[in-house]
């Protein structure tokens, strides 16, 4: 009797299951499928964090300006701006056109409260300091001054002004960004924090948020209102979270994805050669470094030691054949491609292996170690199959080259950072850096000594002057002048050892049209278009 | 009845307080907090955040905070996912998870009973070593090999089936994730329902019922199925708590939004609340079960009631 009792409510729960599964797959037109590496952590400008969540924002929001699909600088939300001749003030003239997804128009006034959103303390934002440059900025985040005082006025209903404290000659880049898109303040007033909820949410861009499952996936439509909709050529985006790229492979082969976010390494040689038309390779601006823990002995004021190790890694065969990927090997700190500016190349560059590793055995000597003292260290990396691949490589490299006998230990990501920000016990470590923005500035900056994100506690006193005096400098050339010696200081102290530049990689399908390669690896849906299918 | 539900549901709390306690310590132990990244914050940026959310206050203080949030039925917001709060997460996952166990459970059983007690009746026949073969596997290979593999037949050589979760709305989302999680209970409960069937089938009650002229089919269907079953329902702990981690791994490789795919995500994002709203639900499910079925033993069984 039980038994049956049982077996009826298995059964139920089985139909049960079945019936709430099944959902009549309404016809919605083409959508576009996008894969996405990562959650994004919040659609909110303010509160977004990740490349992944920015990739969302860009396409259902607008800034003042924003990028071509080959990465030009174009007017977005702005359709003209005026700049001072100190360069200090920044004038921009609205589009009259633009709307928000509810027919608003888009008003200066909204981008000047959304600035001070942005800065104010009490809205915890991960980018506060991303216009840092702005007039009372830092006062502002630190808590010292009201978001009020931030320097951007909205001088008439299209007209904004933003007052800075320095010319910071890379201001348009920054203002692509989406923690610099504008909100909409009735939504805010209304809806409080929930109004950036799928239903809620209000659009200056392309797109407008309409479903977000999750763990599994986002789903934006066509703005209707946007100012340039005519040009916009997918009515829906869908961005699909996968974390695991082969889970992704397997949904593109399934032609279930038109684009994907990555390739898995793996599988790279064999995707290349099943789809070479569809496989998209670019170089983007990002380094995969190993840095020195500088605070700390063998590597605190030890040049030699620190270069014998930089040169006596063969970064071509590391790029070419360990990863295998397309990356260039990197002999320089700034990636190639950055707009004005030409990478300085380390002194090596262009001997032989052969010779780096005589050269580099010598420089070994000069710092005290040799066979009767040989050198023990460790790389430390983040628990990764890729990232071990590497390290076993320099290891290898350092000890058939060197005789220098490196440990491996790896370490999960969070506990890495901890290990690499204590400074206590790390030696040798990974670590990446990608910039923010098209411009040299974002990869120098990170490496003055009060530089947050300054892994190694990199600290040289002219490297800091020549990076300032730069960022005061109007003159475009001449600030260049100044970058590129930067960039000359740090590679010629070897306080780090760039390995390899980062390239992006995506399968496109051949019914996208429109893609574009750039160095931000920014694709904007809206310049994207799908081909008749199904 | 009255005073024995009520004595369970007293010591009920205690152990939930210890769960909570536990976790929140060993949660908060780990290296690393919920904000840390690559791109490090500056200073007074880091300092806003950990503002925000309370981060900064003494361990005691944060705890009283989240236990009067909890008594509230407020699991805190995602550390990490900053649009949602932990109640909204585990309110949309939560179901998934319980939709695609409950199904593969189901699966495990009909199929795993079936081929098992075929198994034992053809004891040494082709048909019983081959299931015995299959079994093996499905014990051996791990969840992660098995899912790509049937994917790639079933997704991309055929394309038969969505080789994802977010790929249609259709029901047929649910076949290879249900599958693939089912594959090693099938396995191991047909294994066990074989050899329990084997030993009831050569009992003496079952060669009485022989003698009195009944059929096979109804001699296992009135009187050997239900002691065979016996070792598979003890099974059905175990194989629940194998289903709730073997899911994780499901959950990664379709992109299925359940609870698993939450924990651990929230697990290597430092994301607190996260983890420790799904720890509590799950504690509290588990309490609230076995205290279900203390309640309807003592219904059943007057004898318990008593002690």
């Amino acid at each position: 009797m039980r038994a049956k009792v049982l077996l009826l409510l298995l059964a139920a729960l089985a139909v049960a299951a079945v019936v709430t599964c099944w959902e009549v797959p309404r016809d919605e037109g083409p959508v576009l499928n996008r894969g996405l590496a990562a959650e994004p952590e919040s659609l909110d400008p303010h509160k977004g964090r990740s490349s992944q969540a920015a990739e969302v924002q860009r396409d259902i929001g607008e800034g003042l300006v924003s990028y071509t699909e080959q990465g030009e600088l174009v007017p977005g939300a702005a359709q003209r701006w005026e700049v001072s001749e100190e360069g200090t003030t920044y004038t921009f003239y609205l589009r009259p056109e633009a709307r928000w997804s509810n027919g608003d128009p888009v008003l200066a006034e909204h981008f000047a409260f959304s600035l001070r959103r942005l800065v104010n303390p009490e809205t915890a934002s991960f980018y506060a300091q991303f216009l840092g440059d702005l007039v009372n900025a830092t006062d502002i985040i630190e808590g010292k001054k009201s978001p009020q005082t931030l320097g951007v006025e909205a001088v008439d209903d299209l007209t904004l002004k933003l007052y800075l404290d320095r010319p910071t000659p890379y201001m348009l880049n920054l203002l692509t960004h989406p923690s610099t898109f504008p909100i909409h303040p009735g939504s805010f007033h209304e809806h409080g924090e929930s109004f950036v909820r799928p239903g809620n949410l209000l659009s200056n861009g392309a797109y407008v948020l309409e479903k977000w499952v999750p763990g599994s996936n986002i789903a934006v439509r066509r703005n209707d209102s946007y100012w340039n909709n005519a040009e916009t050529s997918i009515e829906r985006v869908a961005y699909h979270v996968l974390v695991d790229a082969a889970a992704e492979l397997n949904r593109y082969r399934a032609g279930e994805l038109h684009i994907t976010s990555d390739v898995p390494p793996d599988s790279f040689q064999a995707v290349k050669k099943q789809y070479p038309g569809e496989l998209q390779v670019s170089p983007t601006l990002g380094v995969y470094y190993y840095g020195y823990n500088l605070t700390k002995p063998p590597f605190r004021n030890s040049p030699e030691l620190r270069q014998a190790l930089s040169m006596a890694i063969d970064r071509d065969m590391l790029a070419e054949k360990i990863i295998g990927r397309g990356e260039k090997p990197a002999y320089s700190w700034v990636p190639p491609g950055v707009a004005n500016y030409e990478p300085t190349l380390m002194s090596f560059a262009s001997l032989t292996q052969e010779e780096r590793n005589t050269i580099a055995r010598g420089l070994l000597a000069e710092a005290g170690y040799g066979p009767d003292k040989p050198l023990e260290i460790e790389i430390r990396y983040n628990t990764s199959d890729f990232h071990r691949r590497v390290a076993v490589a320099v290891q290898a490299m350092w000890r058939d080259a060197l005789g220098v006998e490196a440990t491996l230990v790896n370490e999960e990501f969070q506990v890495l950072l901890a290990n690499v920000r204590a400074r206590e016990i790390t030696q040798v470590f990974r670590a990446s850096w990608v910039g923010d923005y098209n411009d040299a500035h974002t990869f120098l900056s990170i490496m003055q000594s009060s530089g947050s994100s300054n892994m190694p506690a990199y600290s040289s006193s002219e490297f800091d002057s020549l990076v300032e005096r730069a960022a005061n400098q109007t003159d475009l050339d001449r600030r260049r002048l100044f970058l590129e010696e930067a960039e000359r200081v740090l590679l010629a102290d070897h306080a780090v050892i760039p390995l390899y530049f980062y390239v992006s990689k995506h399968l496109v399908s051949p019914e996208v049209s429109g893609w574009g390669d750039n160095v931000l690896d920014y694709h904007y849906s809206q310049h994207l278009s799908l081909s008749a299918s199904e | 009845m009255l005073r024995y539900t009520l004595v369970r549901l007293l010591g009920a709390i205690p152990t939930l307080l210890l769960v909570i306690v536990l976790a929140f310590l060993m949660v908060h132990a780990a290296p690393g907090g919920p904000f840390d990244a690559e791109r490090a914050l500056p200073a007074d940026i880091e300092a806003n955040i950990a503002r925000a959310y309370h981060l900064d206050e003494p361990l005691p203080q944060q705890f009283l905070r989240y236990l009067s949030g909890l008594l509230q039925g407020d699991l805190g917001p995602s550390y990490r996912y900053r649009d949602y709060t932990v109640n909204d997460l585990i309110g949309t996952a939560f179901p998934v998870s319980l939709k695609l166990g409950a199904m593969a459970m189901l699966l495990a059983v009909m199929v795993g009973v079936s081929a098992g007690s075929a198994a034992a009746l053809r004891q040494g026949s082709y048909f019983d070593r081959t299931v015995m073969a299959f079994s093996m596997t499905g014990i051996s290979i791990p969840v992660f090999v098995v899912a790509p593999l049937l994917v790639l037949l079933f997704a991309v050589k055929l394309q038969w089936l969505p080789a994802g979760w977010s790929s249609t709305t259709s029901a047929s989302r649910i076949v290879l994730p249900v599958i693939t999680l089912a594959l090693p209970q099938i396995a191991y409960i047909s294994r066990l329902t074989r050899a329990s069937m084997i030993d009831v089938l050569g009992r003496d009650f079952i060669r009485t019922a022989r003698a009195q002229g009944l059929g096979t089919m109804t001699v296992v269907r009135l009187h050997a199925l239900r002691p065979a079953m016996l070792p598979v329902l003890s099974y059905m702990g175990p194989a629940i708590a194998a289903i709730l981690t073997g899911s994780v791994v499901v959950e990664e490789i379709f992109g299925i939004p359940g609870l698993g795919q939450f924990f651990v995500r929230g697990a290597l994002n430092r994301d607190y609340t996260l983890v420790l709203g799904i720890v509590v639900f799950y504690a509290a499910l588990i309490v609230l079960l076995n205290l279900v079925v203390d309640i309807l033993y003592g219904v059943i069984d007057p004898r318990v009631r008593r002690r």
